[in-house]
């Protein structure tokens, strides 16, 4: 089953990038065409696809189509050859309230469904009055929830086999490649950073260190989704860190932060900035996965792009030896992130539940001095 | 330009779709893994490592165990060994013993046989020699009374004789 899920996943790619060459360094008159009269029609302020109405591709469209986010599932092709697979769409108006549609129903864009358009992968209604909240099954929720199925499905399946086989006998398949990748997540990053408190915190940082890892490969698959690339998706992340940092903080650690050991006189810049540092720290976290994903997938596109910004294949074999290293840096920076991640989760949480022993010696210290 | 500033923008700028959809999608997946999956695969990790430390430490304990049996083996060789010598020993003086007493048993026989035939042999001796004797007295009496019938036979060789005798006795 292994080999076939590769073959496809390869025969995808290949046809992808094969697609993606032709219709683009050689558009037909035909196509060309039809794009242009497209784009008159609609009069759509980014290039549909990324081609510009002289038939040259604009590569910063097309570089952002694929590290934002879609309503469509695009799998190859452009203009009337794509492949994309329209995905469900919930909006809710504070006029019309819940509305359930499928995003086929703007057929790319190009039509409006009611009061509703399609721009820039943005609902927006034609009332000026109506304001829309978009709550649709975009690309990323999707890849979200097939990710979350597919680890909700791993490690279930991997905890069976504990189940079936004993713990006496030695894992296998499945349950050996990620029982490393477990107890490294437990042992080198849970309890060597937190300490005796660790086993609370475990599960969430096995979540966090697996569904980070699984869409950041996946978000390697040319047809995946970049959803650890999305600043929406980092914000949740780091948001559940804060929360539970904070919530497990014990005395030391709000004395710290209110009372920080020193002079009295520096307090009132201290404090400010120890607060701010409650949030700096996750809003770090946020960032550096958002920018580190992003910036992967942009260079690799970028490299690729220099194939149709010199409108040459010669230049091809730079940018695929180029694009294999940077895919091969790639795969380590998807697992490095995912590491980084729950590492410096575990550090945060860890200061906040560590015995801060030093703390109350300083404060003690004070005390005699007072 | 333009349009690139739109996509700028829609990069750094949450969706709110999305952050609802992650809340909800993550904090059910940990729901869902930390009961089915984490926690059932935690413990049994951590019950097959106690279970390895415990082997290991058995296995160590055996191992001294070993050692100490061993050495208790040895000392019970020794022991044996010791014993046999003894035994050994005590066999080959047992051994002496009763050579030695067969010795003085078997010559105080052949003393005791070696004696009783000397004693037999003096006892034939004397006896032969008695007989002897008396067969000799008897044969002196005999050639004596034939002497003395031939000497006294006529009456000149009587006074032959008394001569003789007066001679030897002279007068003295």
């Amino acid at each position: 089953m292994g080999k076939r899920t590769l073959f496809l996943v390869v025969v995808l790619i290949i046809s992808g990038l094969f697609s993606g060459k032709i219709s683009a360094s050689e558009p037909t008159e035909h196509s060309r065409a039809e794009q242009d009269s497209i784009h008159a029609a609609s009069n759509h302020a980014p290039a549909e696809h990324g081609q510009t109405k002289n038939g040259k591709v604009d590569i910063t469209a097309v570089a952002f189509e694929h590290i934002l986010d879609s309503h469509y599932w695009h799998f190859w092709g452009e203009g009337h050859d794509a492949v994309a697979l329209p995905l469900p769409c919930i909006i809710y108006s504070n006029k019309a309230g819940f509305k359930f549609f499928s995003s086929g129903v703007f057929h790319h864009g190009h039509e409006s469904y009611g009061n509703y358009s399609l721009v820039n992968e943005e609902i927006v209604s034609s009332d000026p009055e109506e304001k829309v909240t978009d709550l649709s099954i975009t690309k990323n929720v999707m890849q979200l929830f097939i990710s979350a199925a597919l680890l909700f499905w791993l490690f279930t399946s991997i905890a069976k086999a504990y189940k079936t086989t004993g713990v006496t006998s030695a894992p296998k398949g499945k349950q050996s490649f990620f029982e490393p990748l477990i107890t490294f997540v437990r042992d080198d990053i849970a309890k060597d950073n937190i300490g005796a408190k660790s086993g609370k915190f475990t599960p969430y940082l096995l979540t966090v260190f697996f569904l980070i890892l699984i869409n950041n490969v996946l978000g390697m698959i040319p047809i995946g989704a970049n959803l650890t690339g999305n600043i929406a998706f980092t914000f949740v992340l780091a948001a559940c860190t804060l929360i539970i940092t904070n919530i497990n903080g014990n005395k030391g650690y709000w004395m710290h932060i209110l009372l920080p050991p020193v002079p009295k006189a520096l307090y009132p810049m201290m404090i400010p900035l120890e607060i701010l540092g409650i949030f700096t720290k996750p809003f770090a976290l946020m960032i550096r996965l958002f920018a580190n994903m992003t910036a992967g997938h942009i260079i690799v596109i970028s490299l690729i792009g220099l194939i149709f910004y010199f409108e040459t294949l010669w230049i091809s074999p730079v940018s695929v030896a180029f694009t294999l290293f940077i895919d091969v840096l790639e795969c380590l920076v998807a697992v490095l992130q995912a590491y980084i991640f729950t590492l410096l989760t575990a550090q945060f949480i860890g200061a906040a539940v560590a015995d801060h022993h030093h703390e109350e010696g300083h404060g003690s210290e004070e005390h005699a001095a007072h | 330009m333009n349009s690139l500033f739109i996509l700028e923008a829609s990069l750094i700028k949450p969706g709110i779709g999305l952050i609802v959809w992650t809340s909800l999608v993550f904090i059910l997946l940990l729901v869902l893994l930390g009961k089915y999956a984490w926690k059932p695969i935690l413990s049994a990790i951590k019950e097959r490592e106690e279970g390895i430390n415990k082997a290991l430490a058995s296995a160590e304990e055996a191992k001294n165990e070993m050692k100490e049996l061993k050495s208790a083996n040895e000392i019970i060789l020794t022991q044996a060994r010791t014993e046999r010598d003894a035994m050994l020993k005590e066999a080959r003086e047992a051994k002496d013993a009763m050579i030695n007493e067969a010795k003085v048993k078997a010559k105080s026989e052949s003393d005791r046989i070696l004696a009783s035939a000397r004693e037999q042999i003096t006892n034939e001796k004397n006896a032969a020699i008695t007989e002897l004797k008396n067969q000799v007295a008897t044969l002196s009496i005999e050639i004596a009374e034939k002497i003395l019938k031939s000497e006294l036979s006529s009456d000149d060789k009587q006074k032959a004789l008394v001569s003789n005798l007066m001679k030897d006795v002279n007068l003295n």
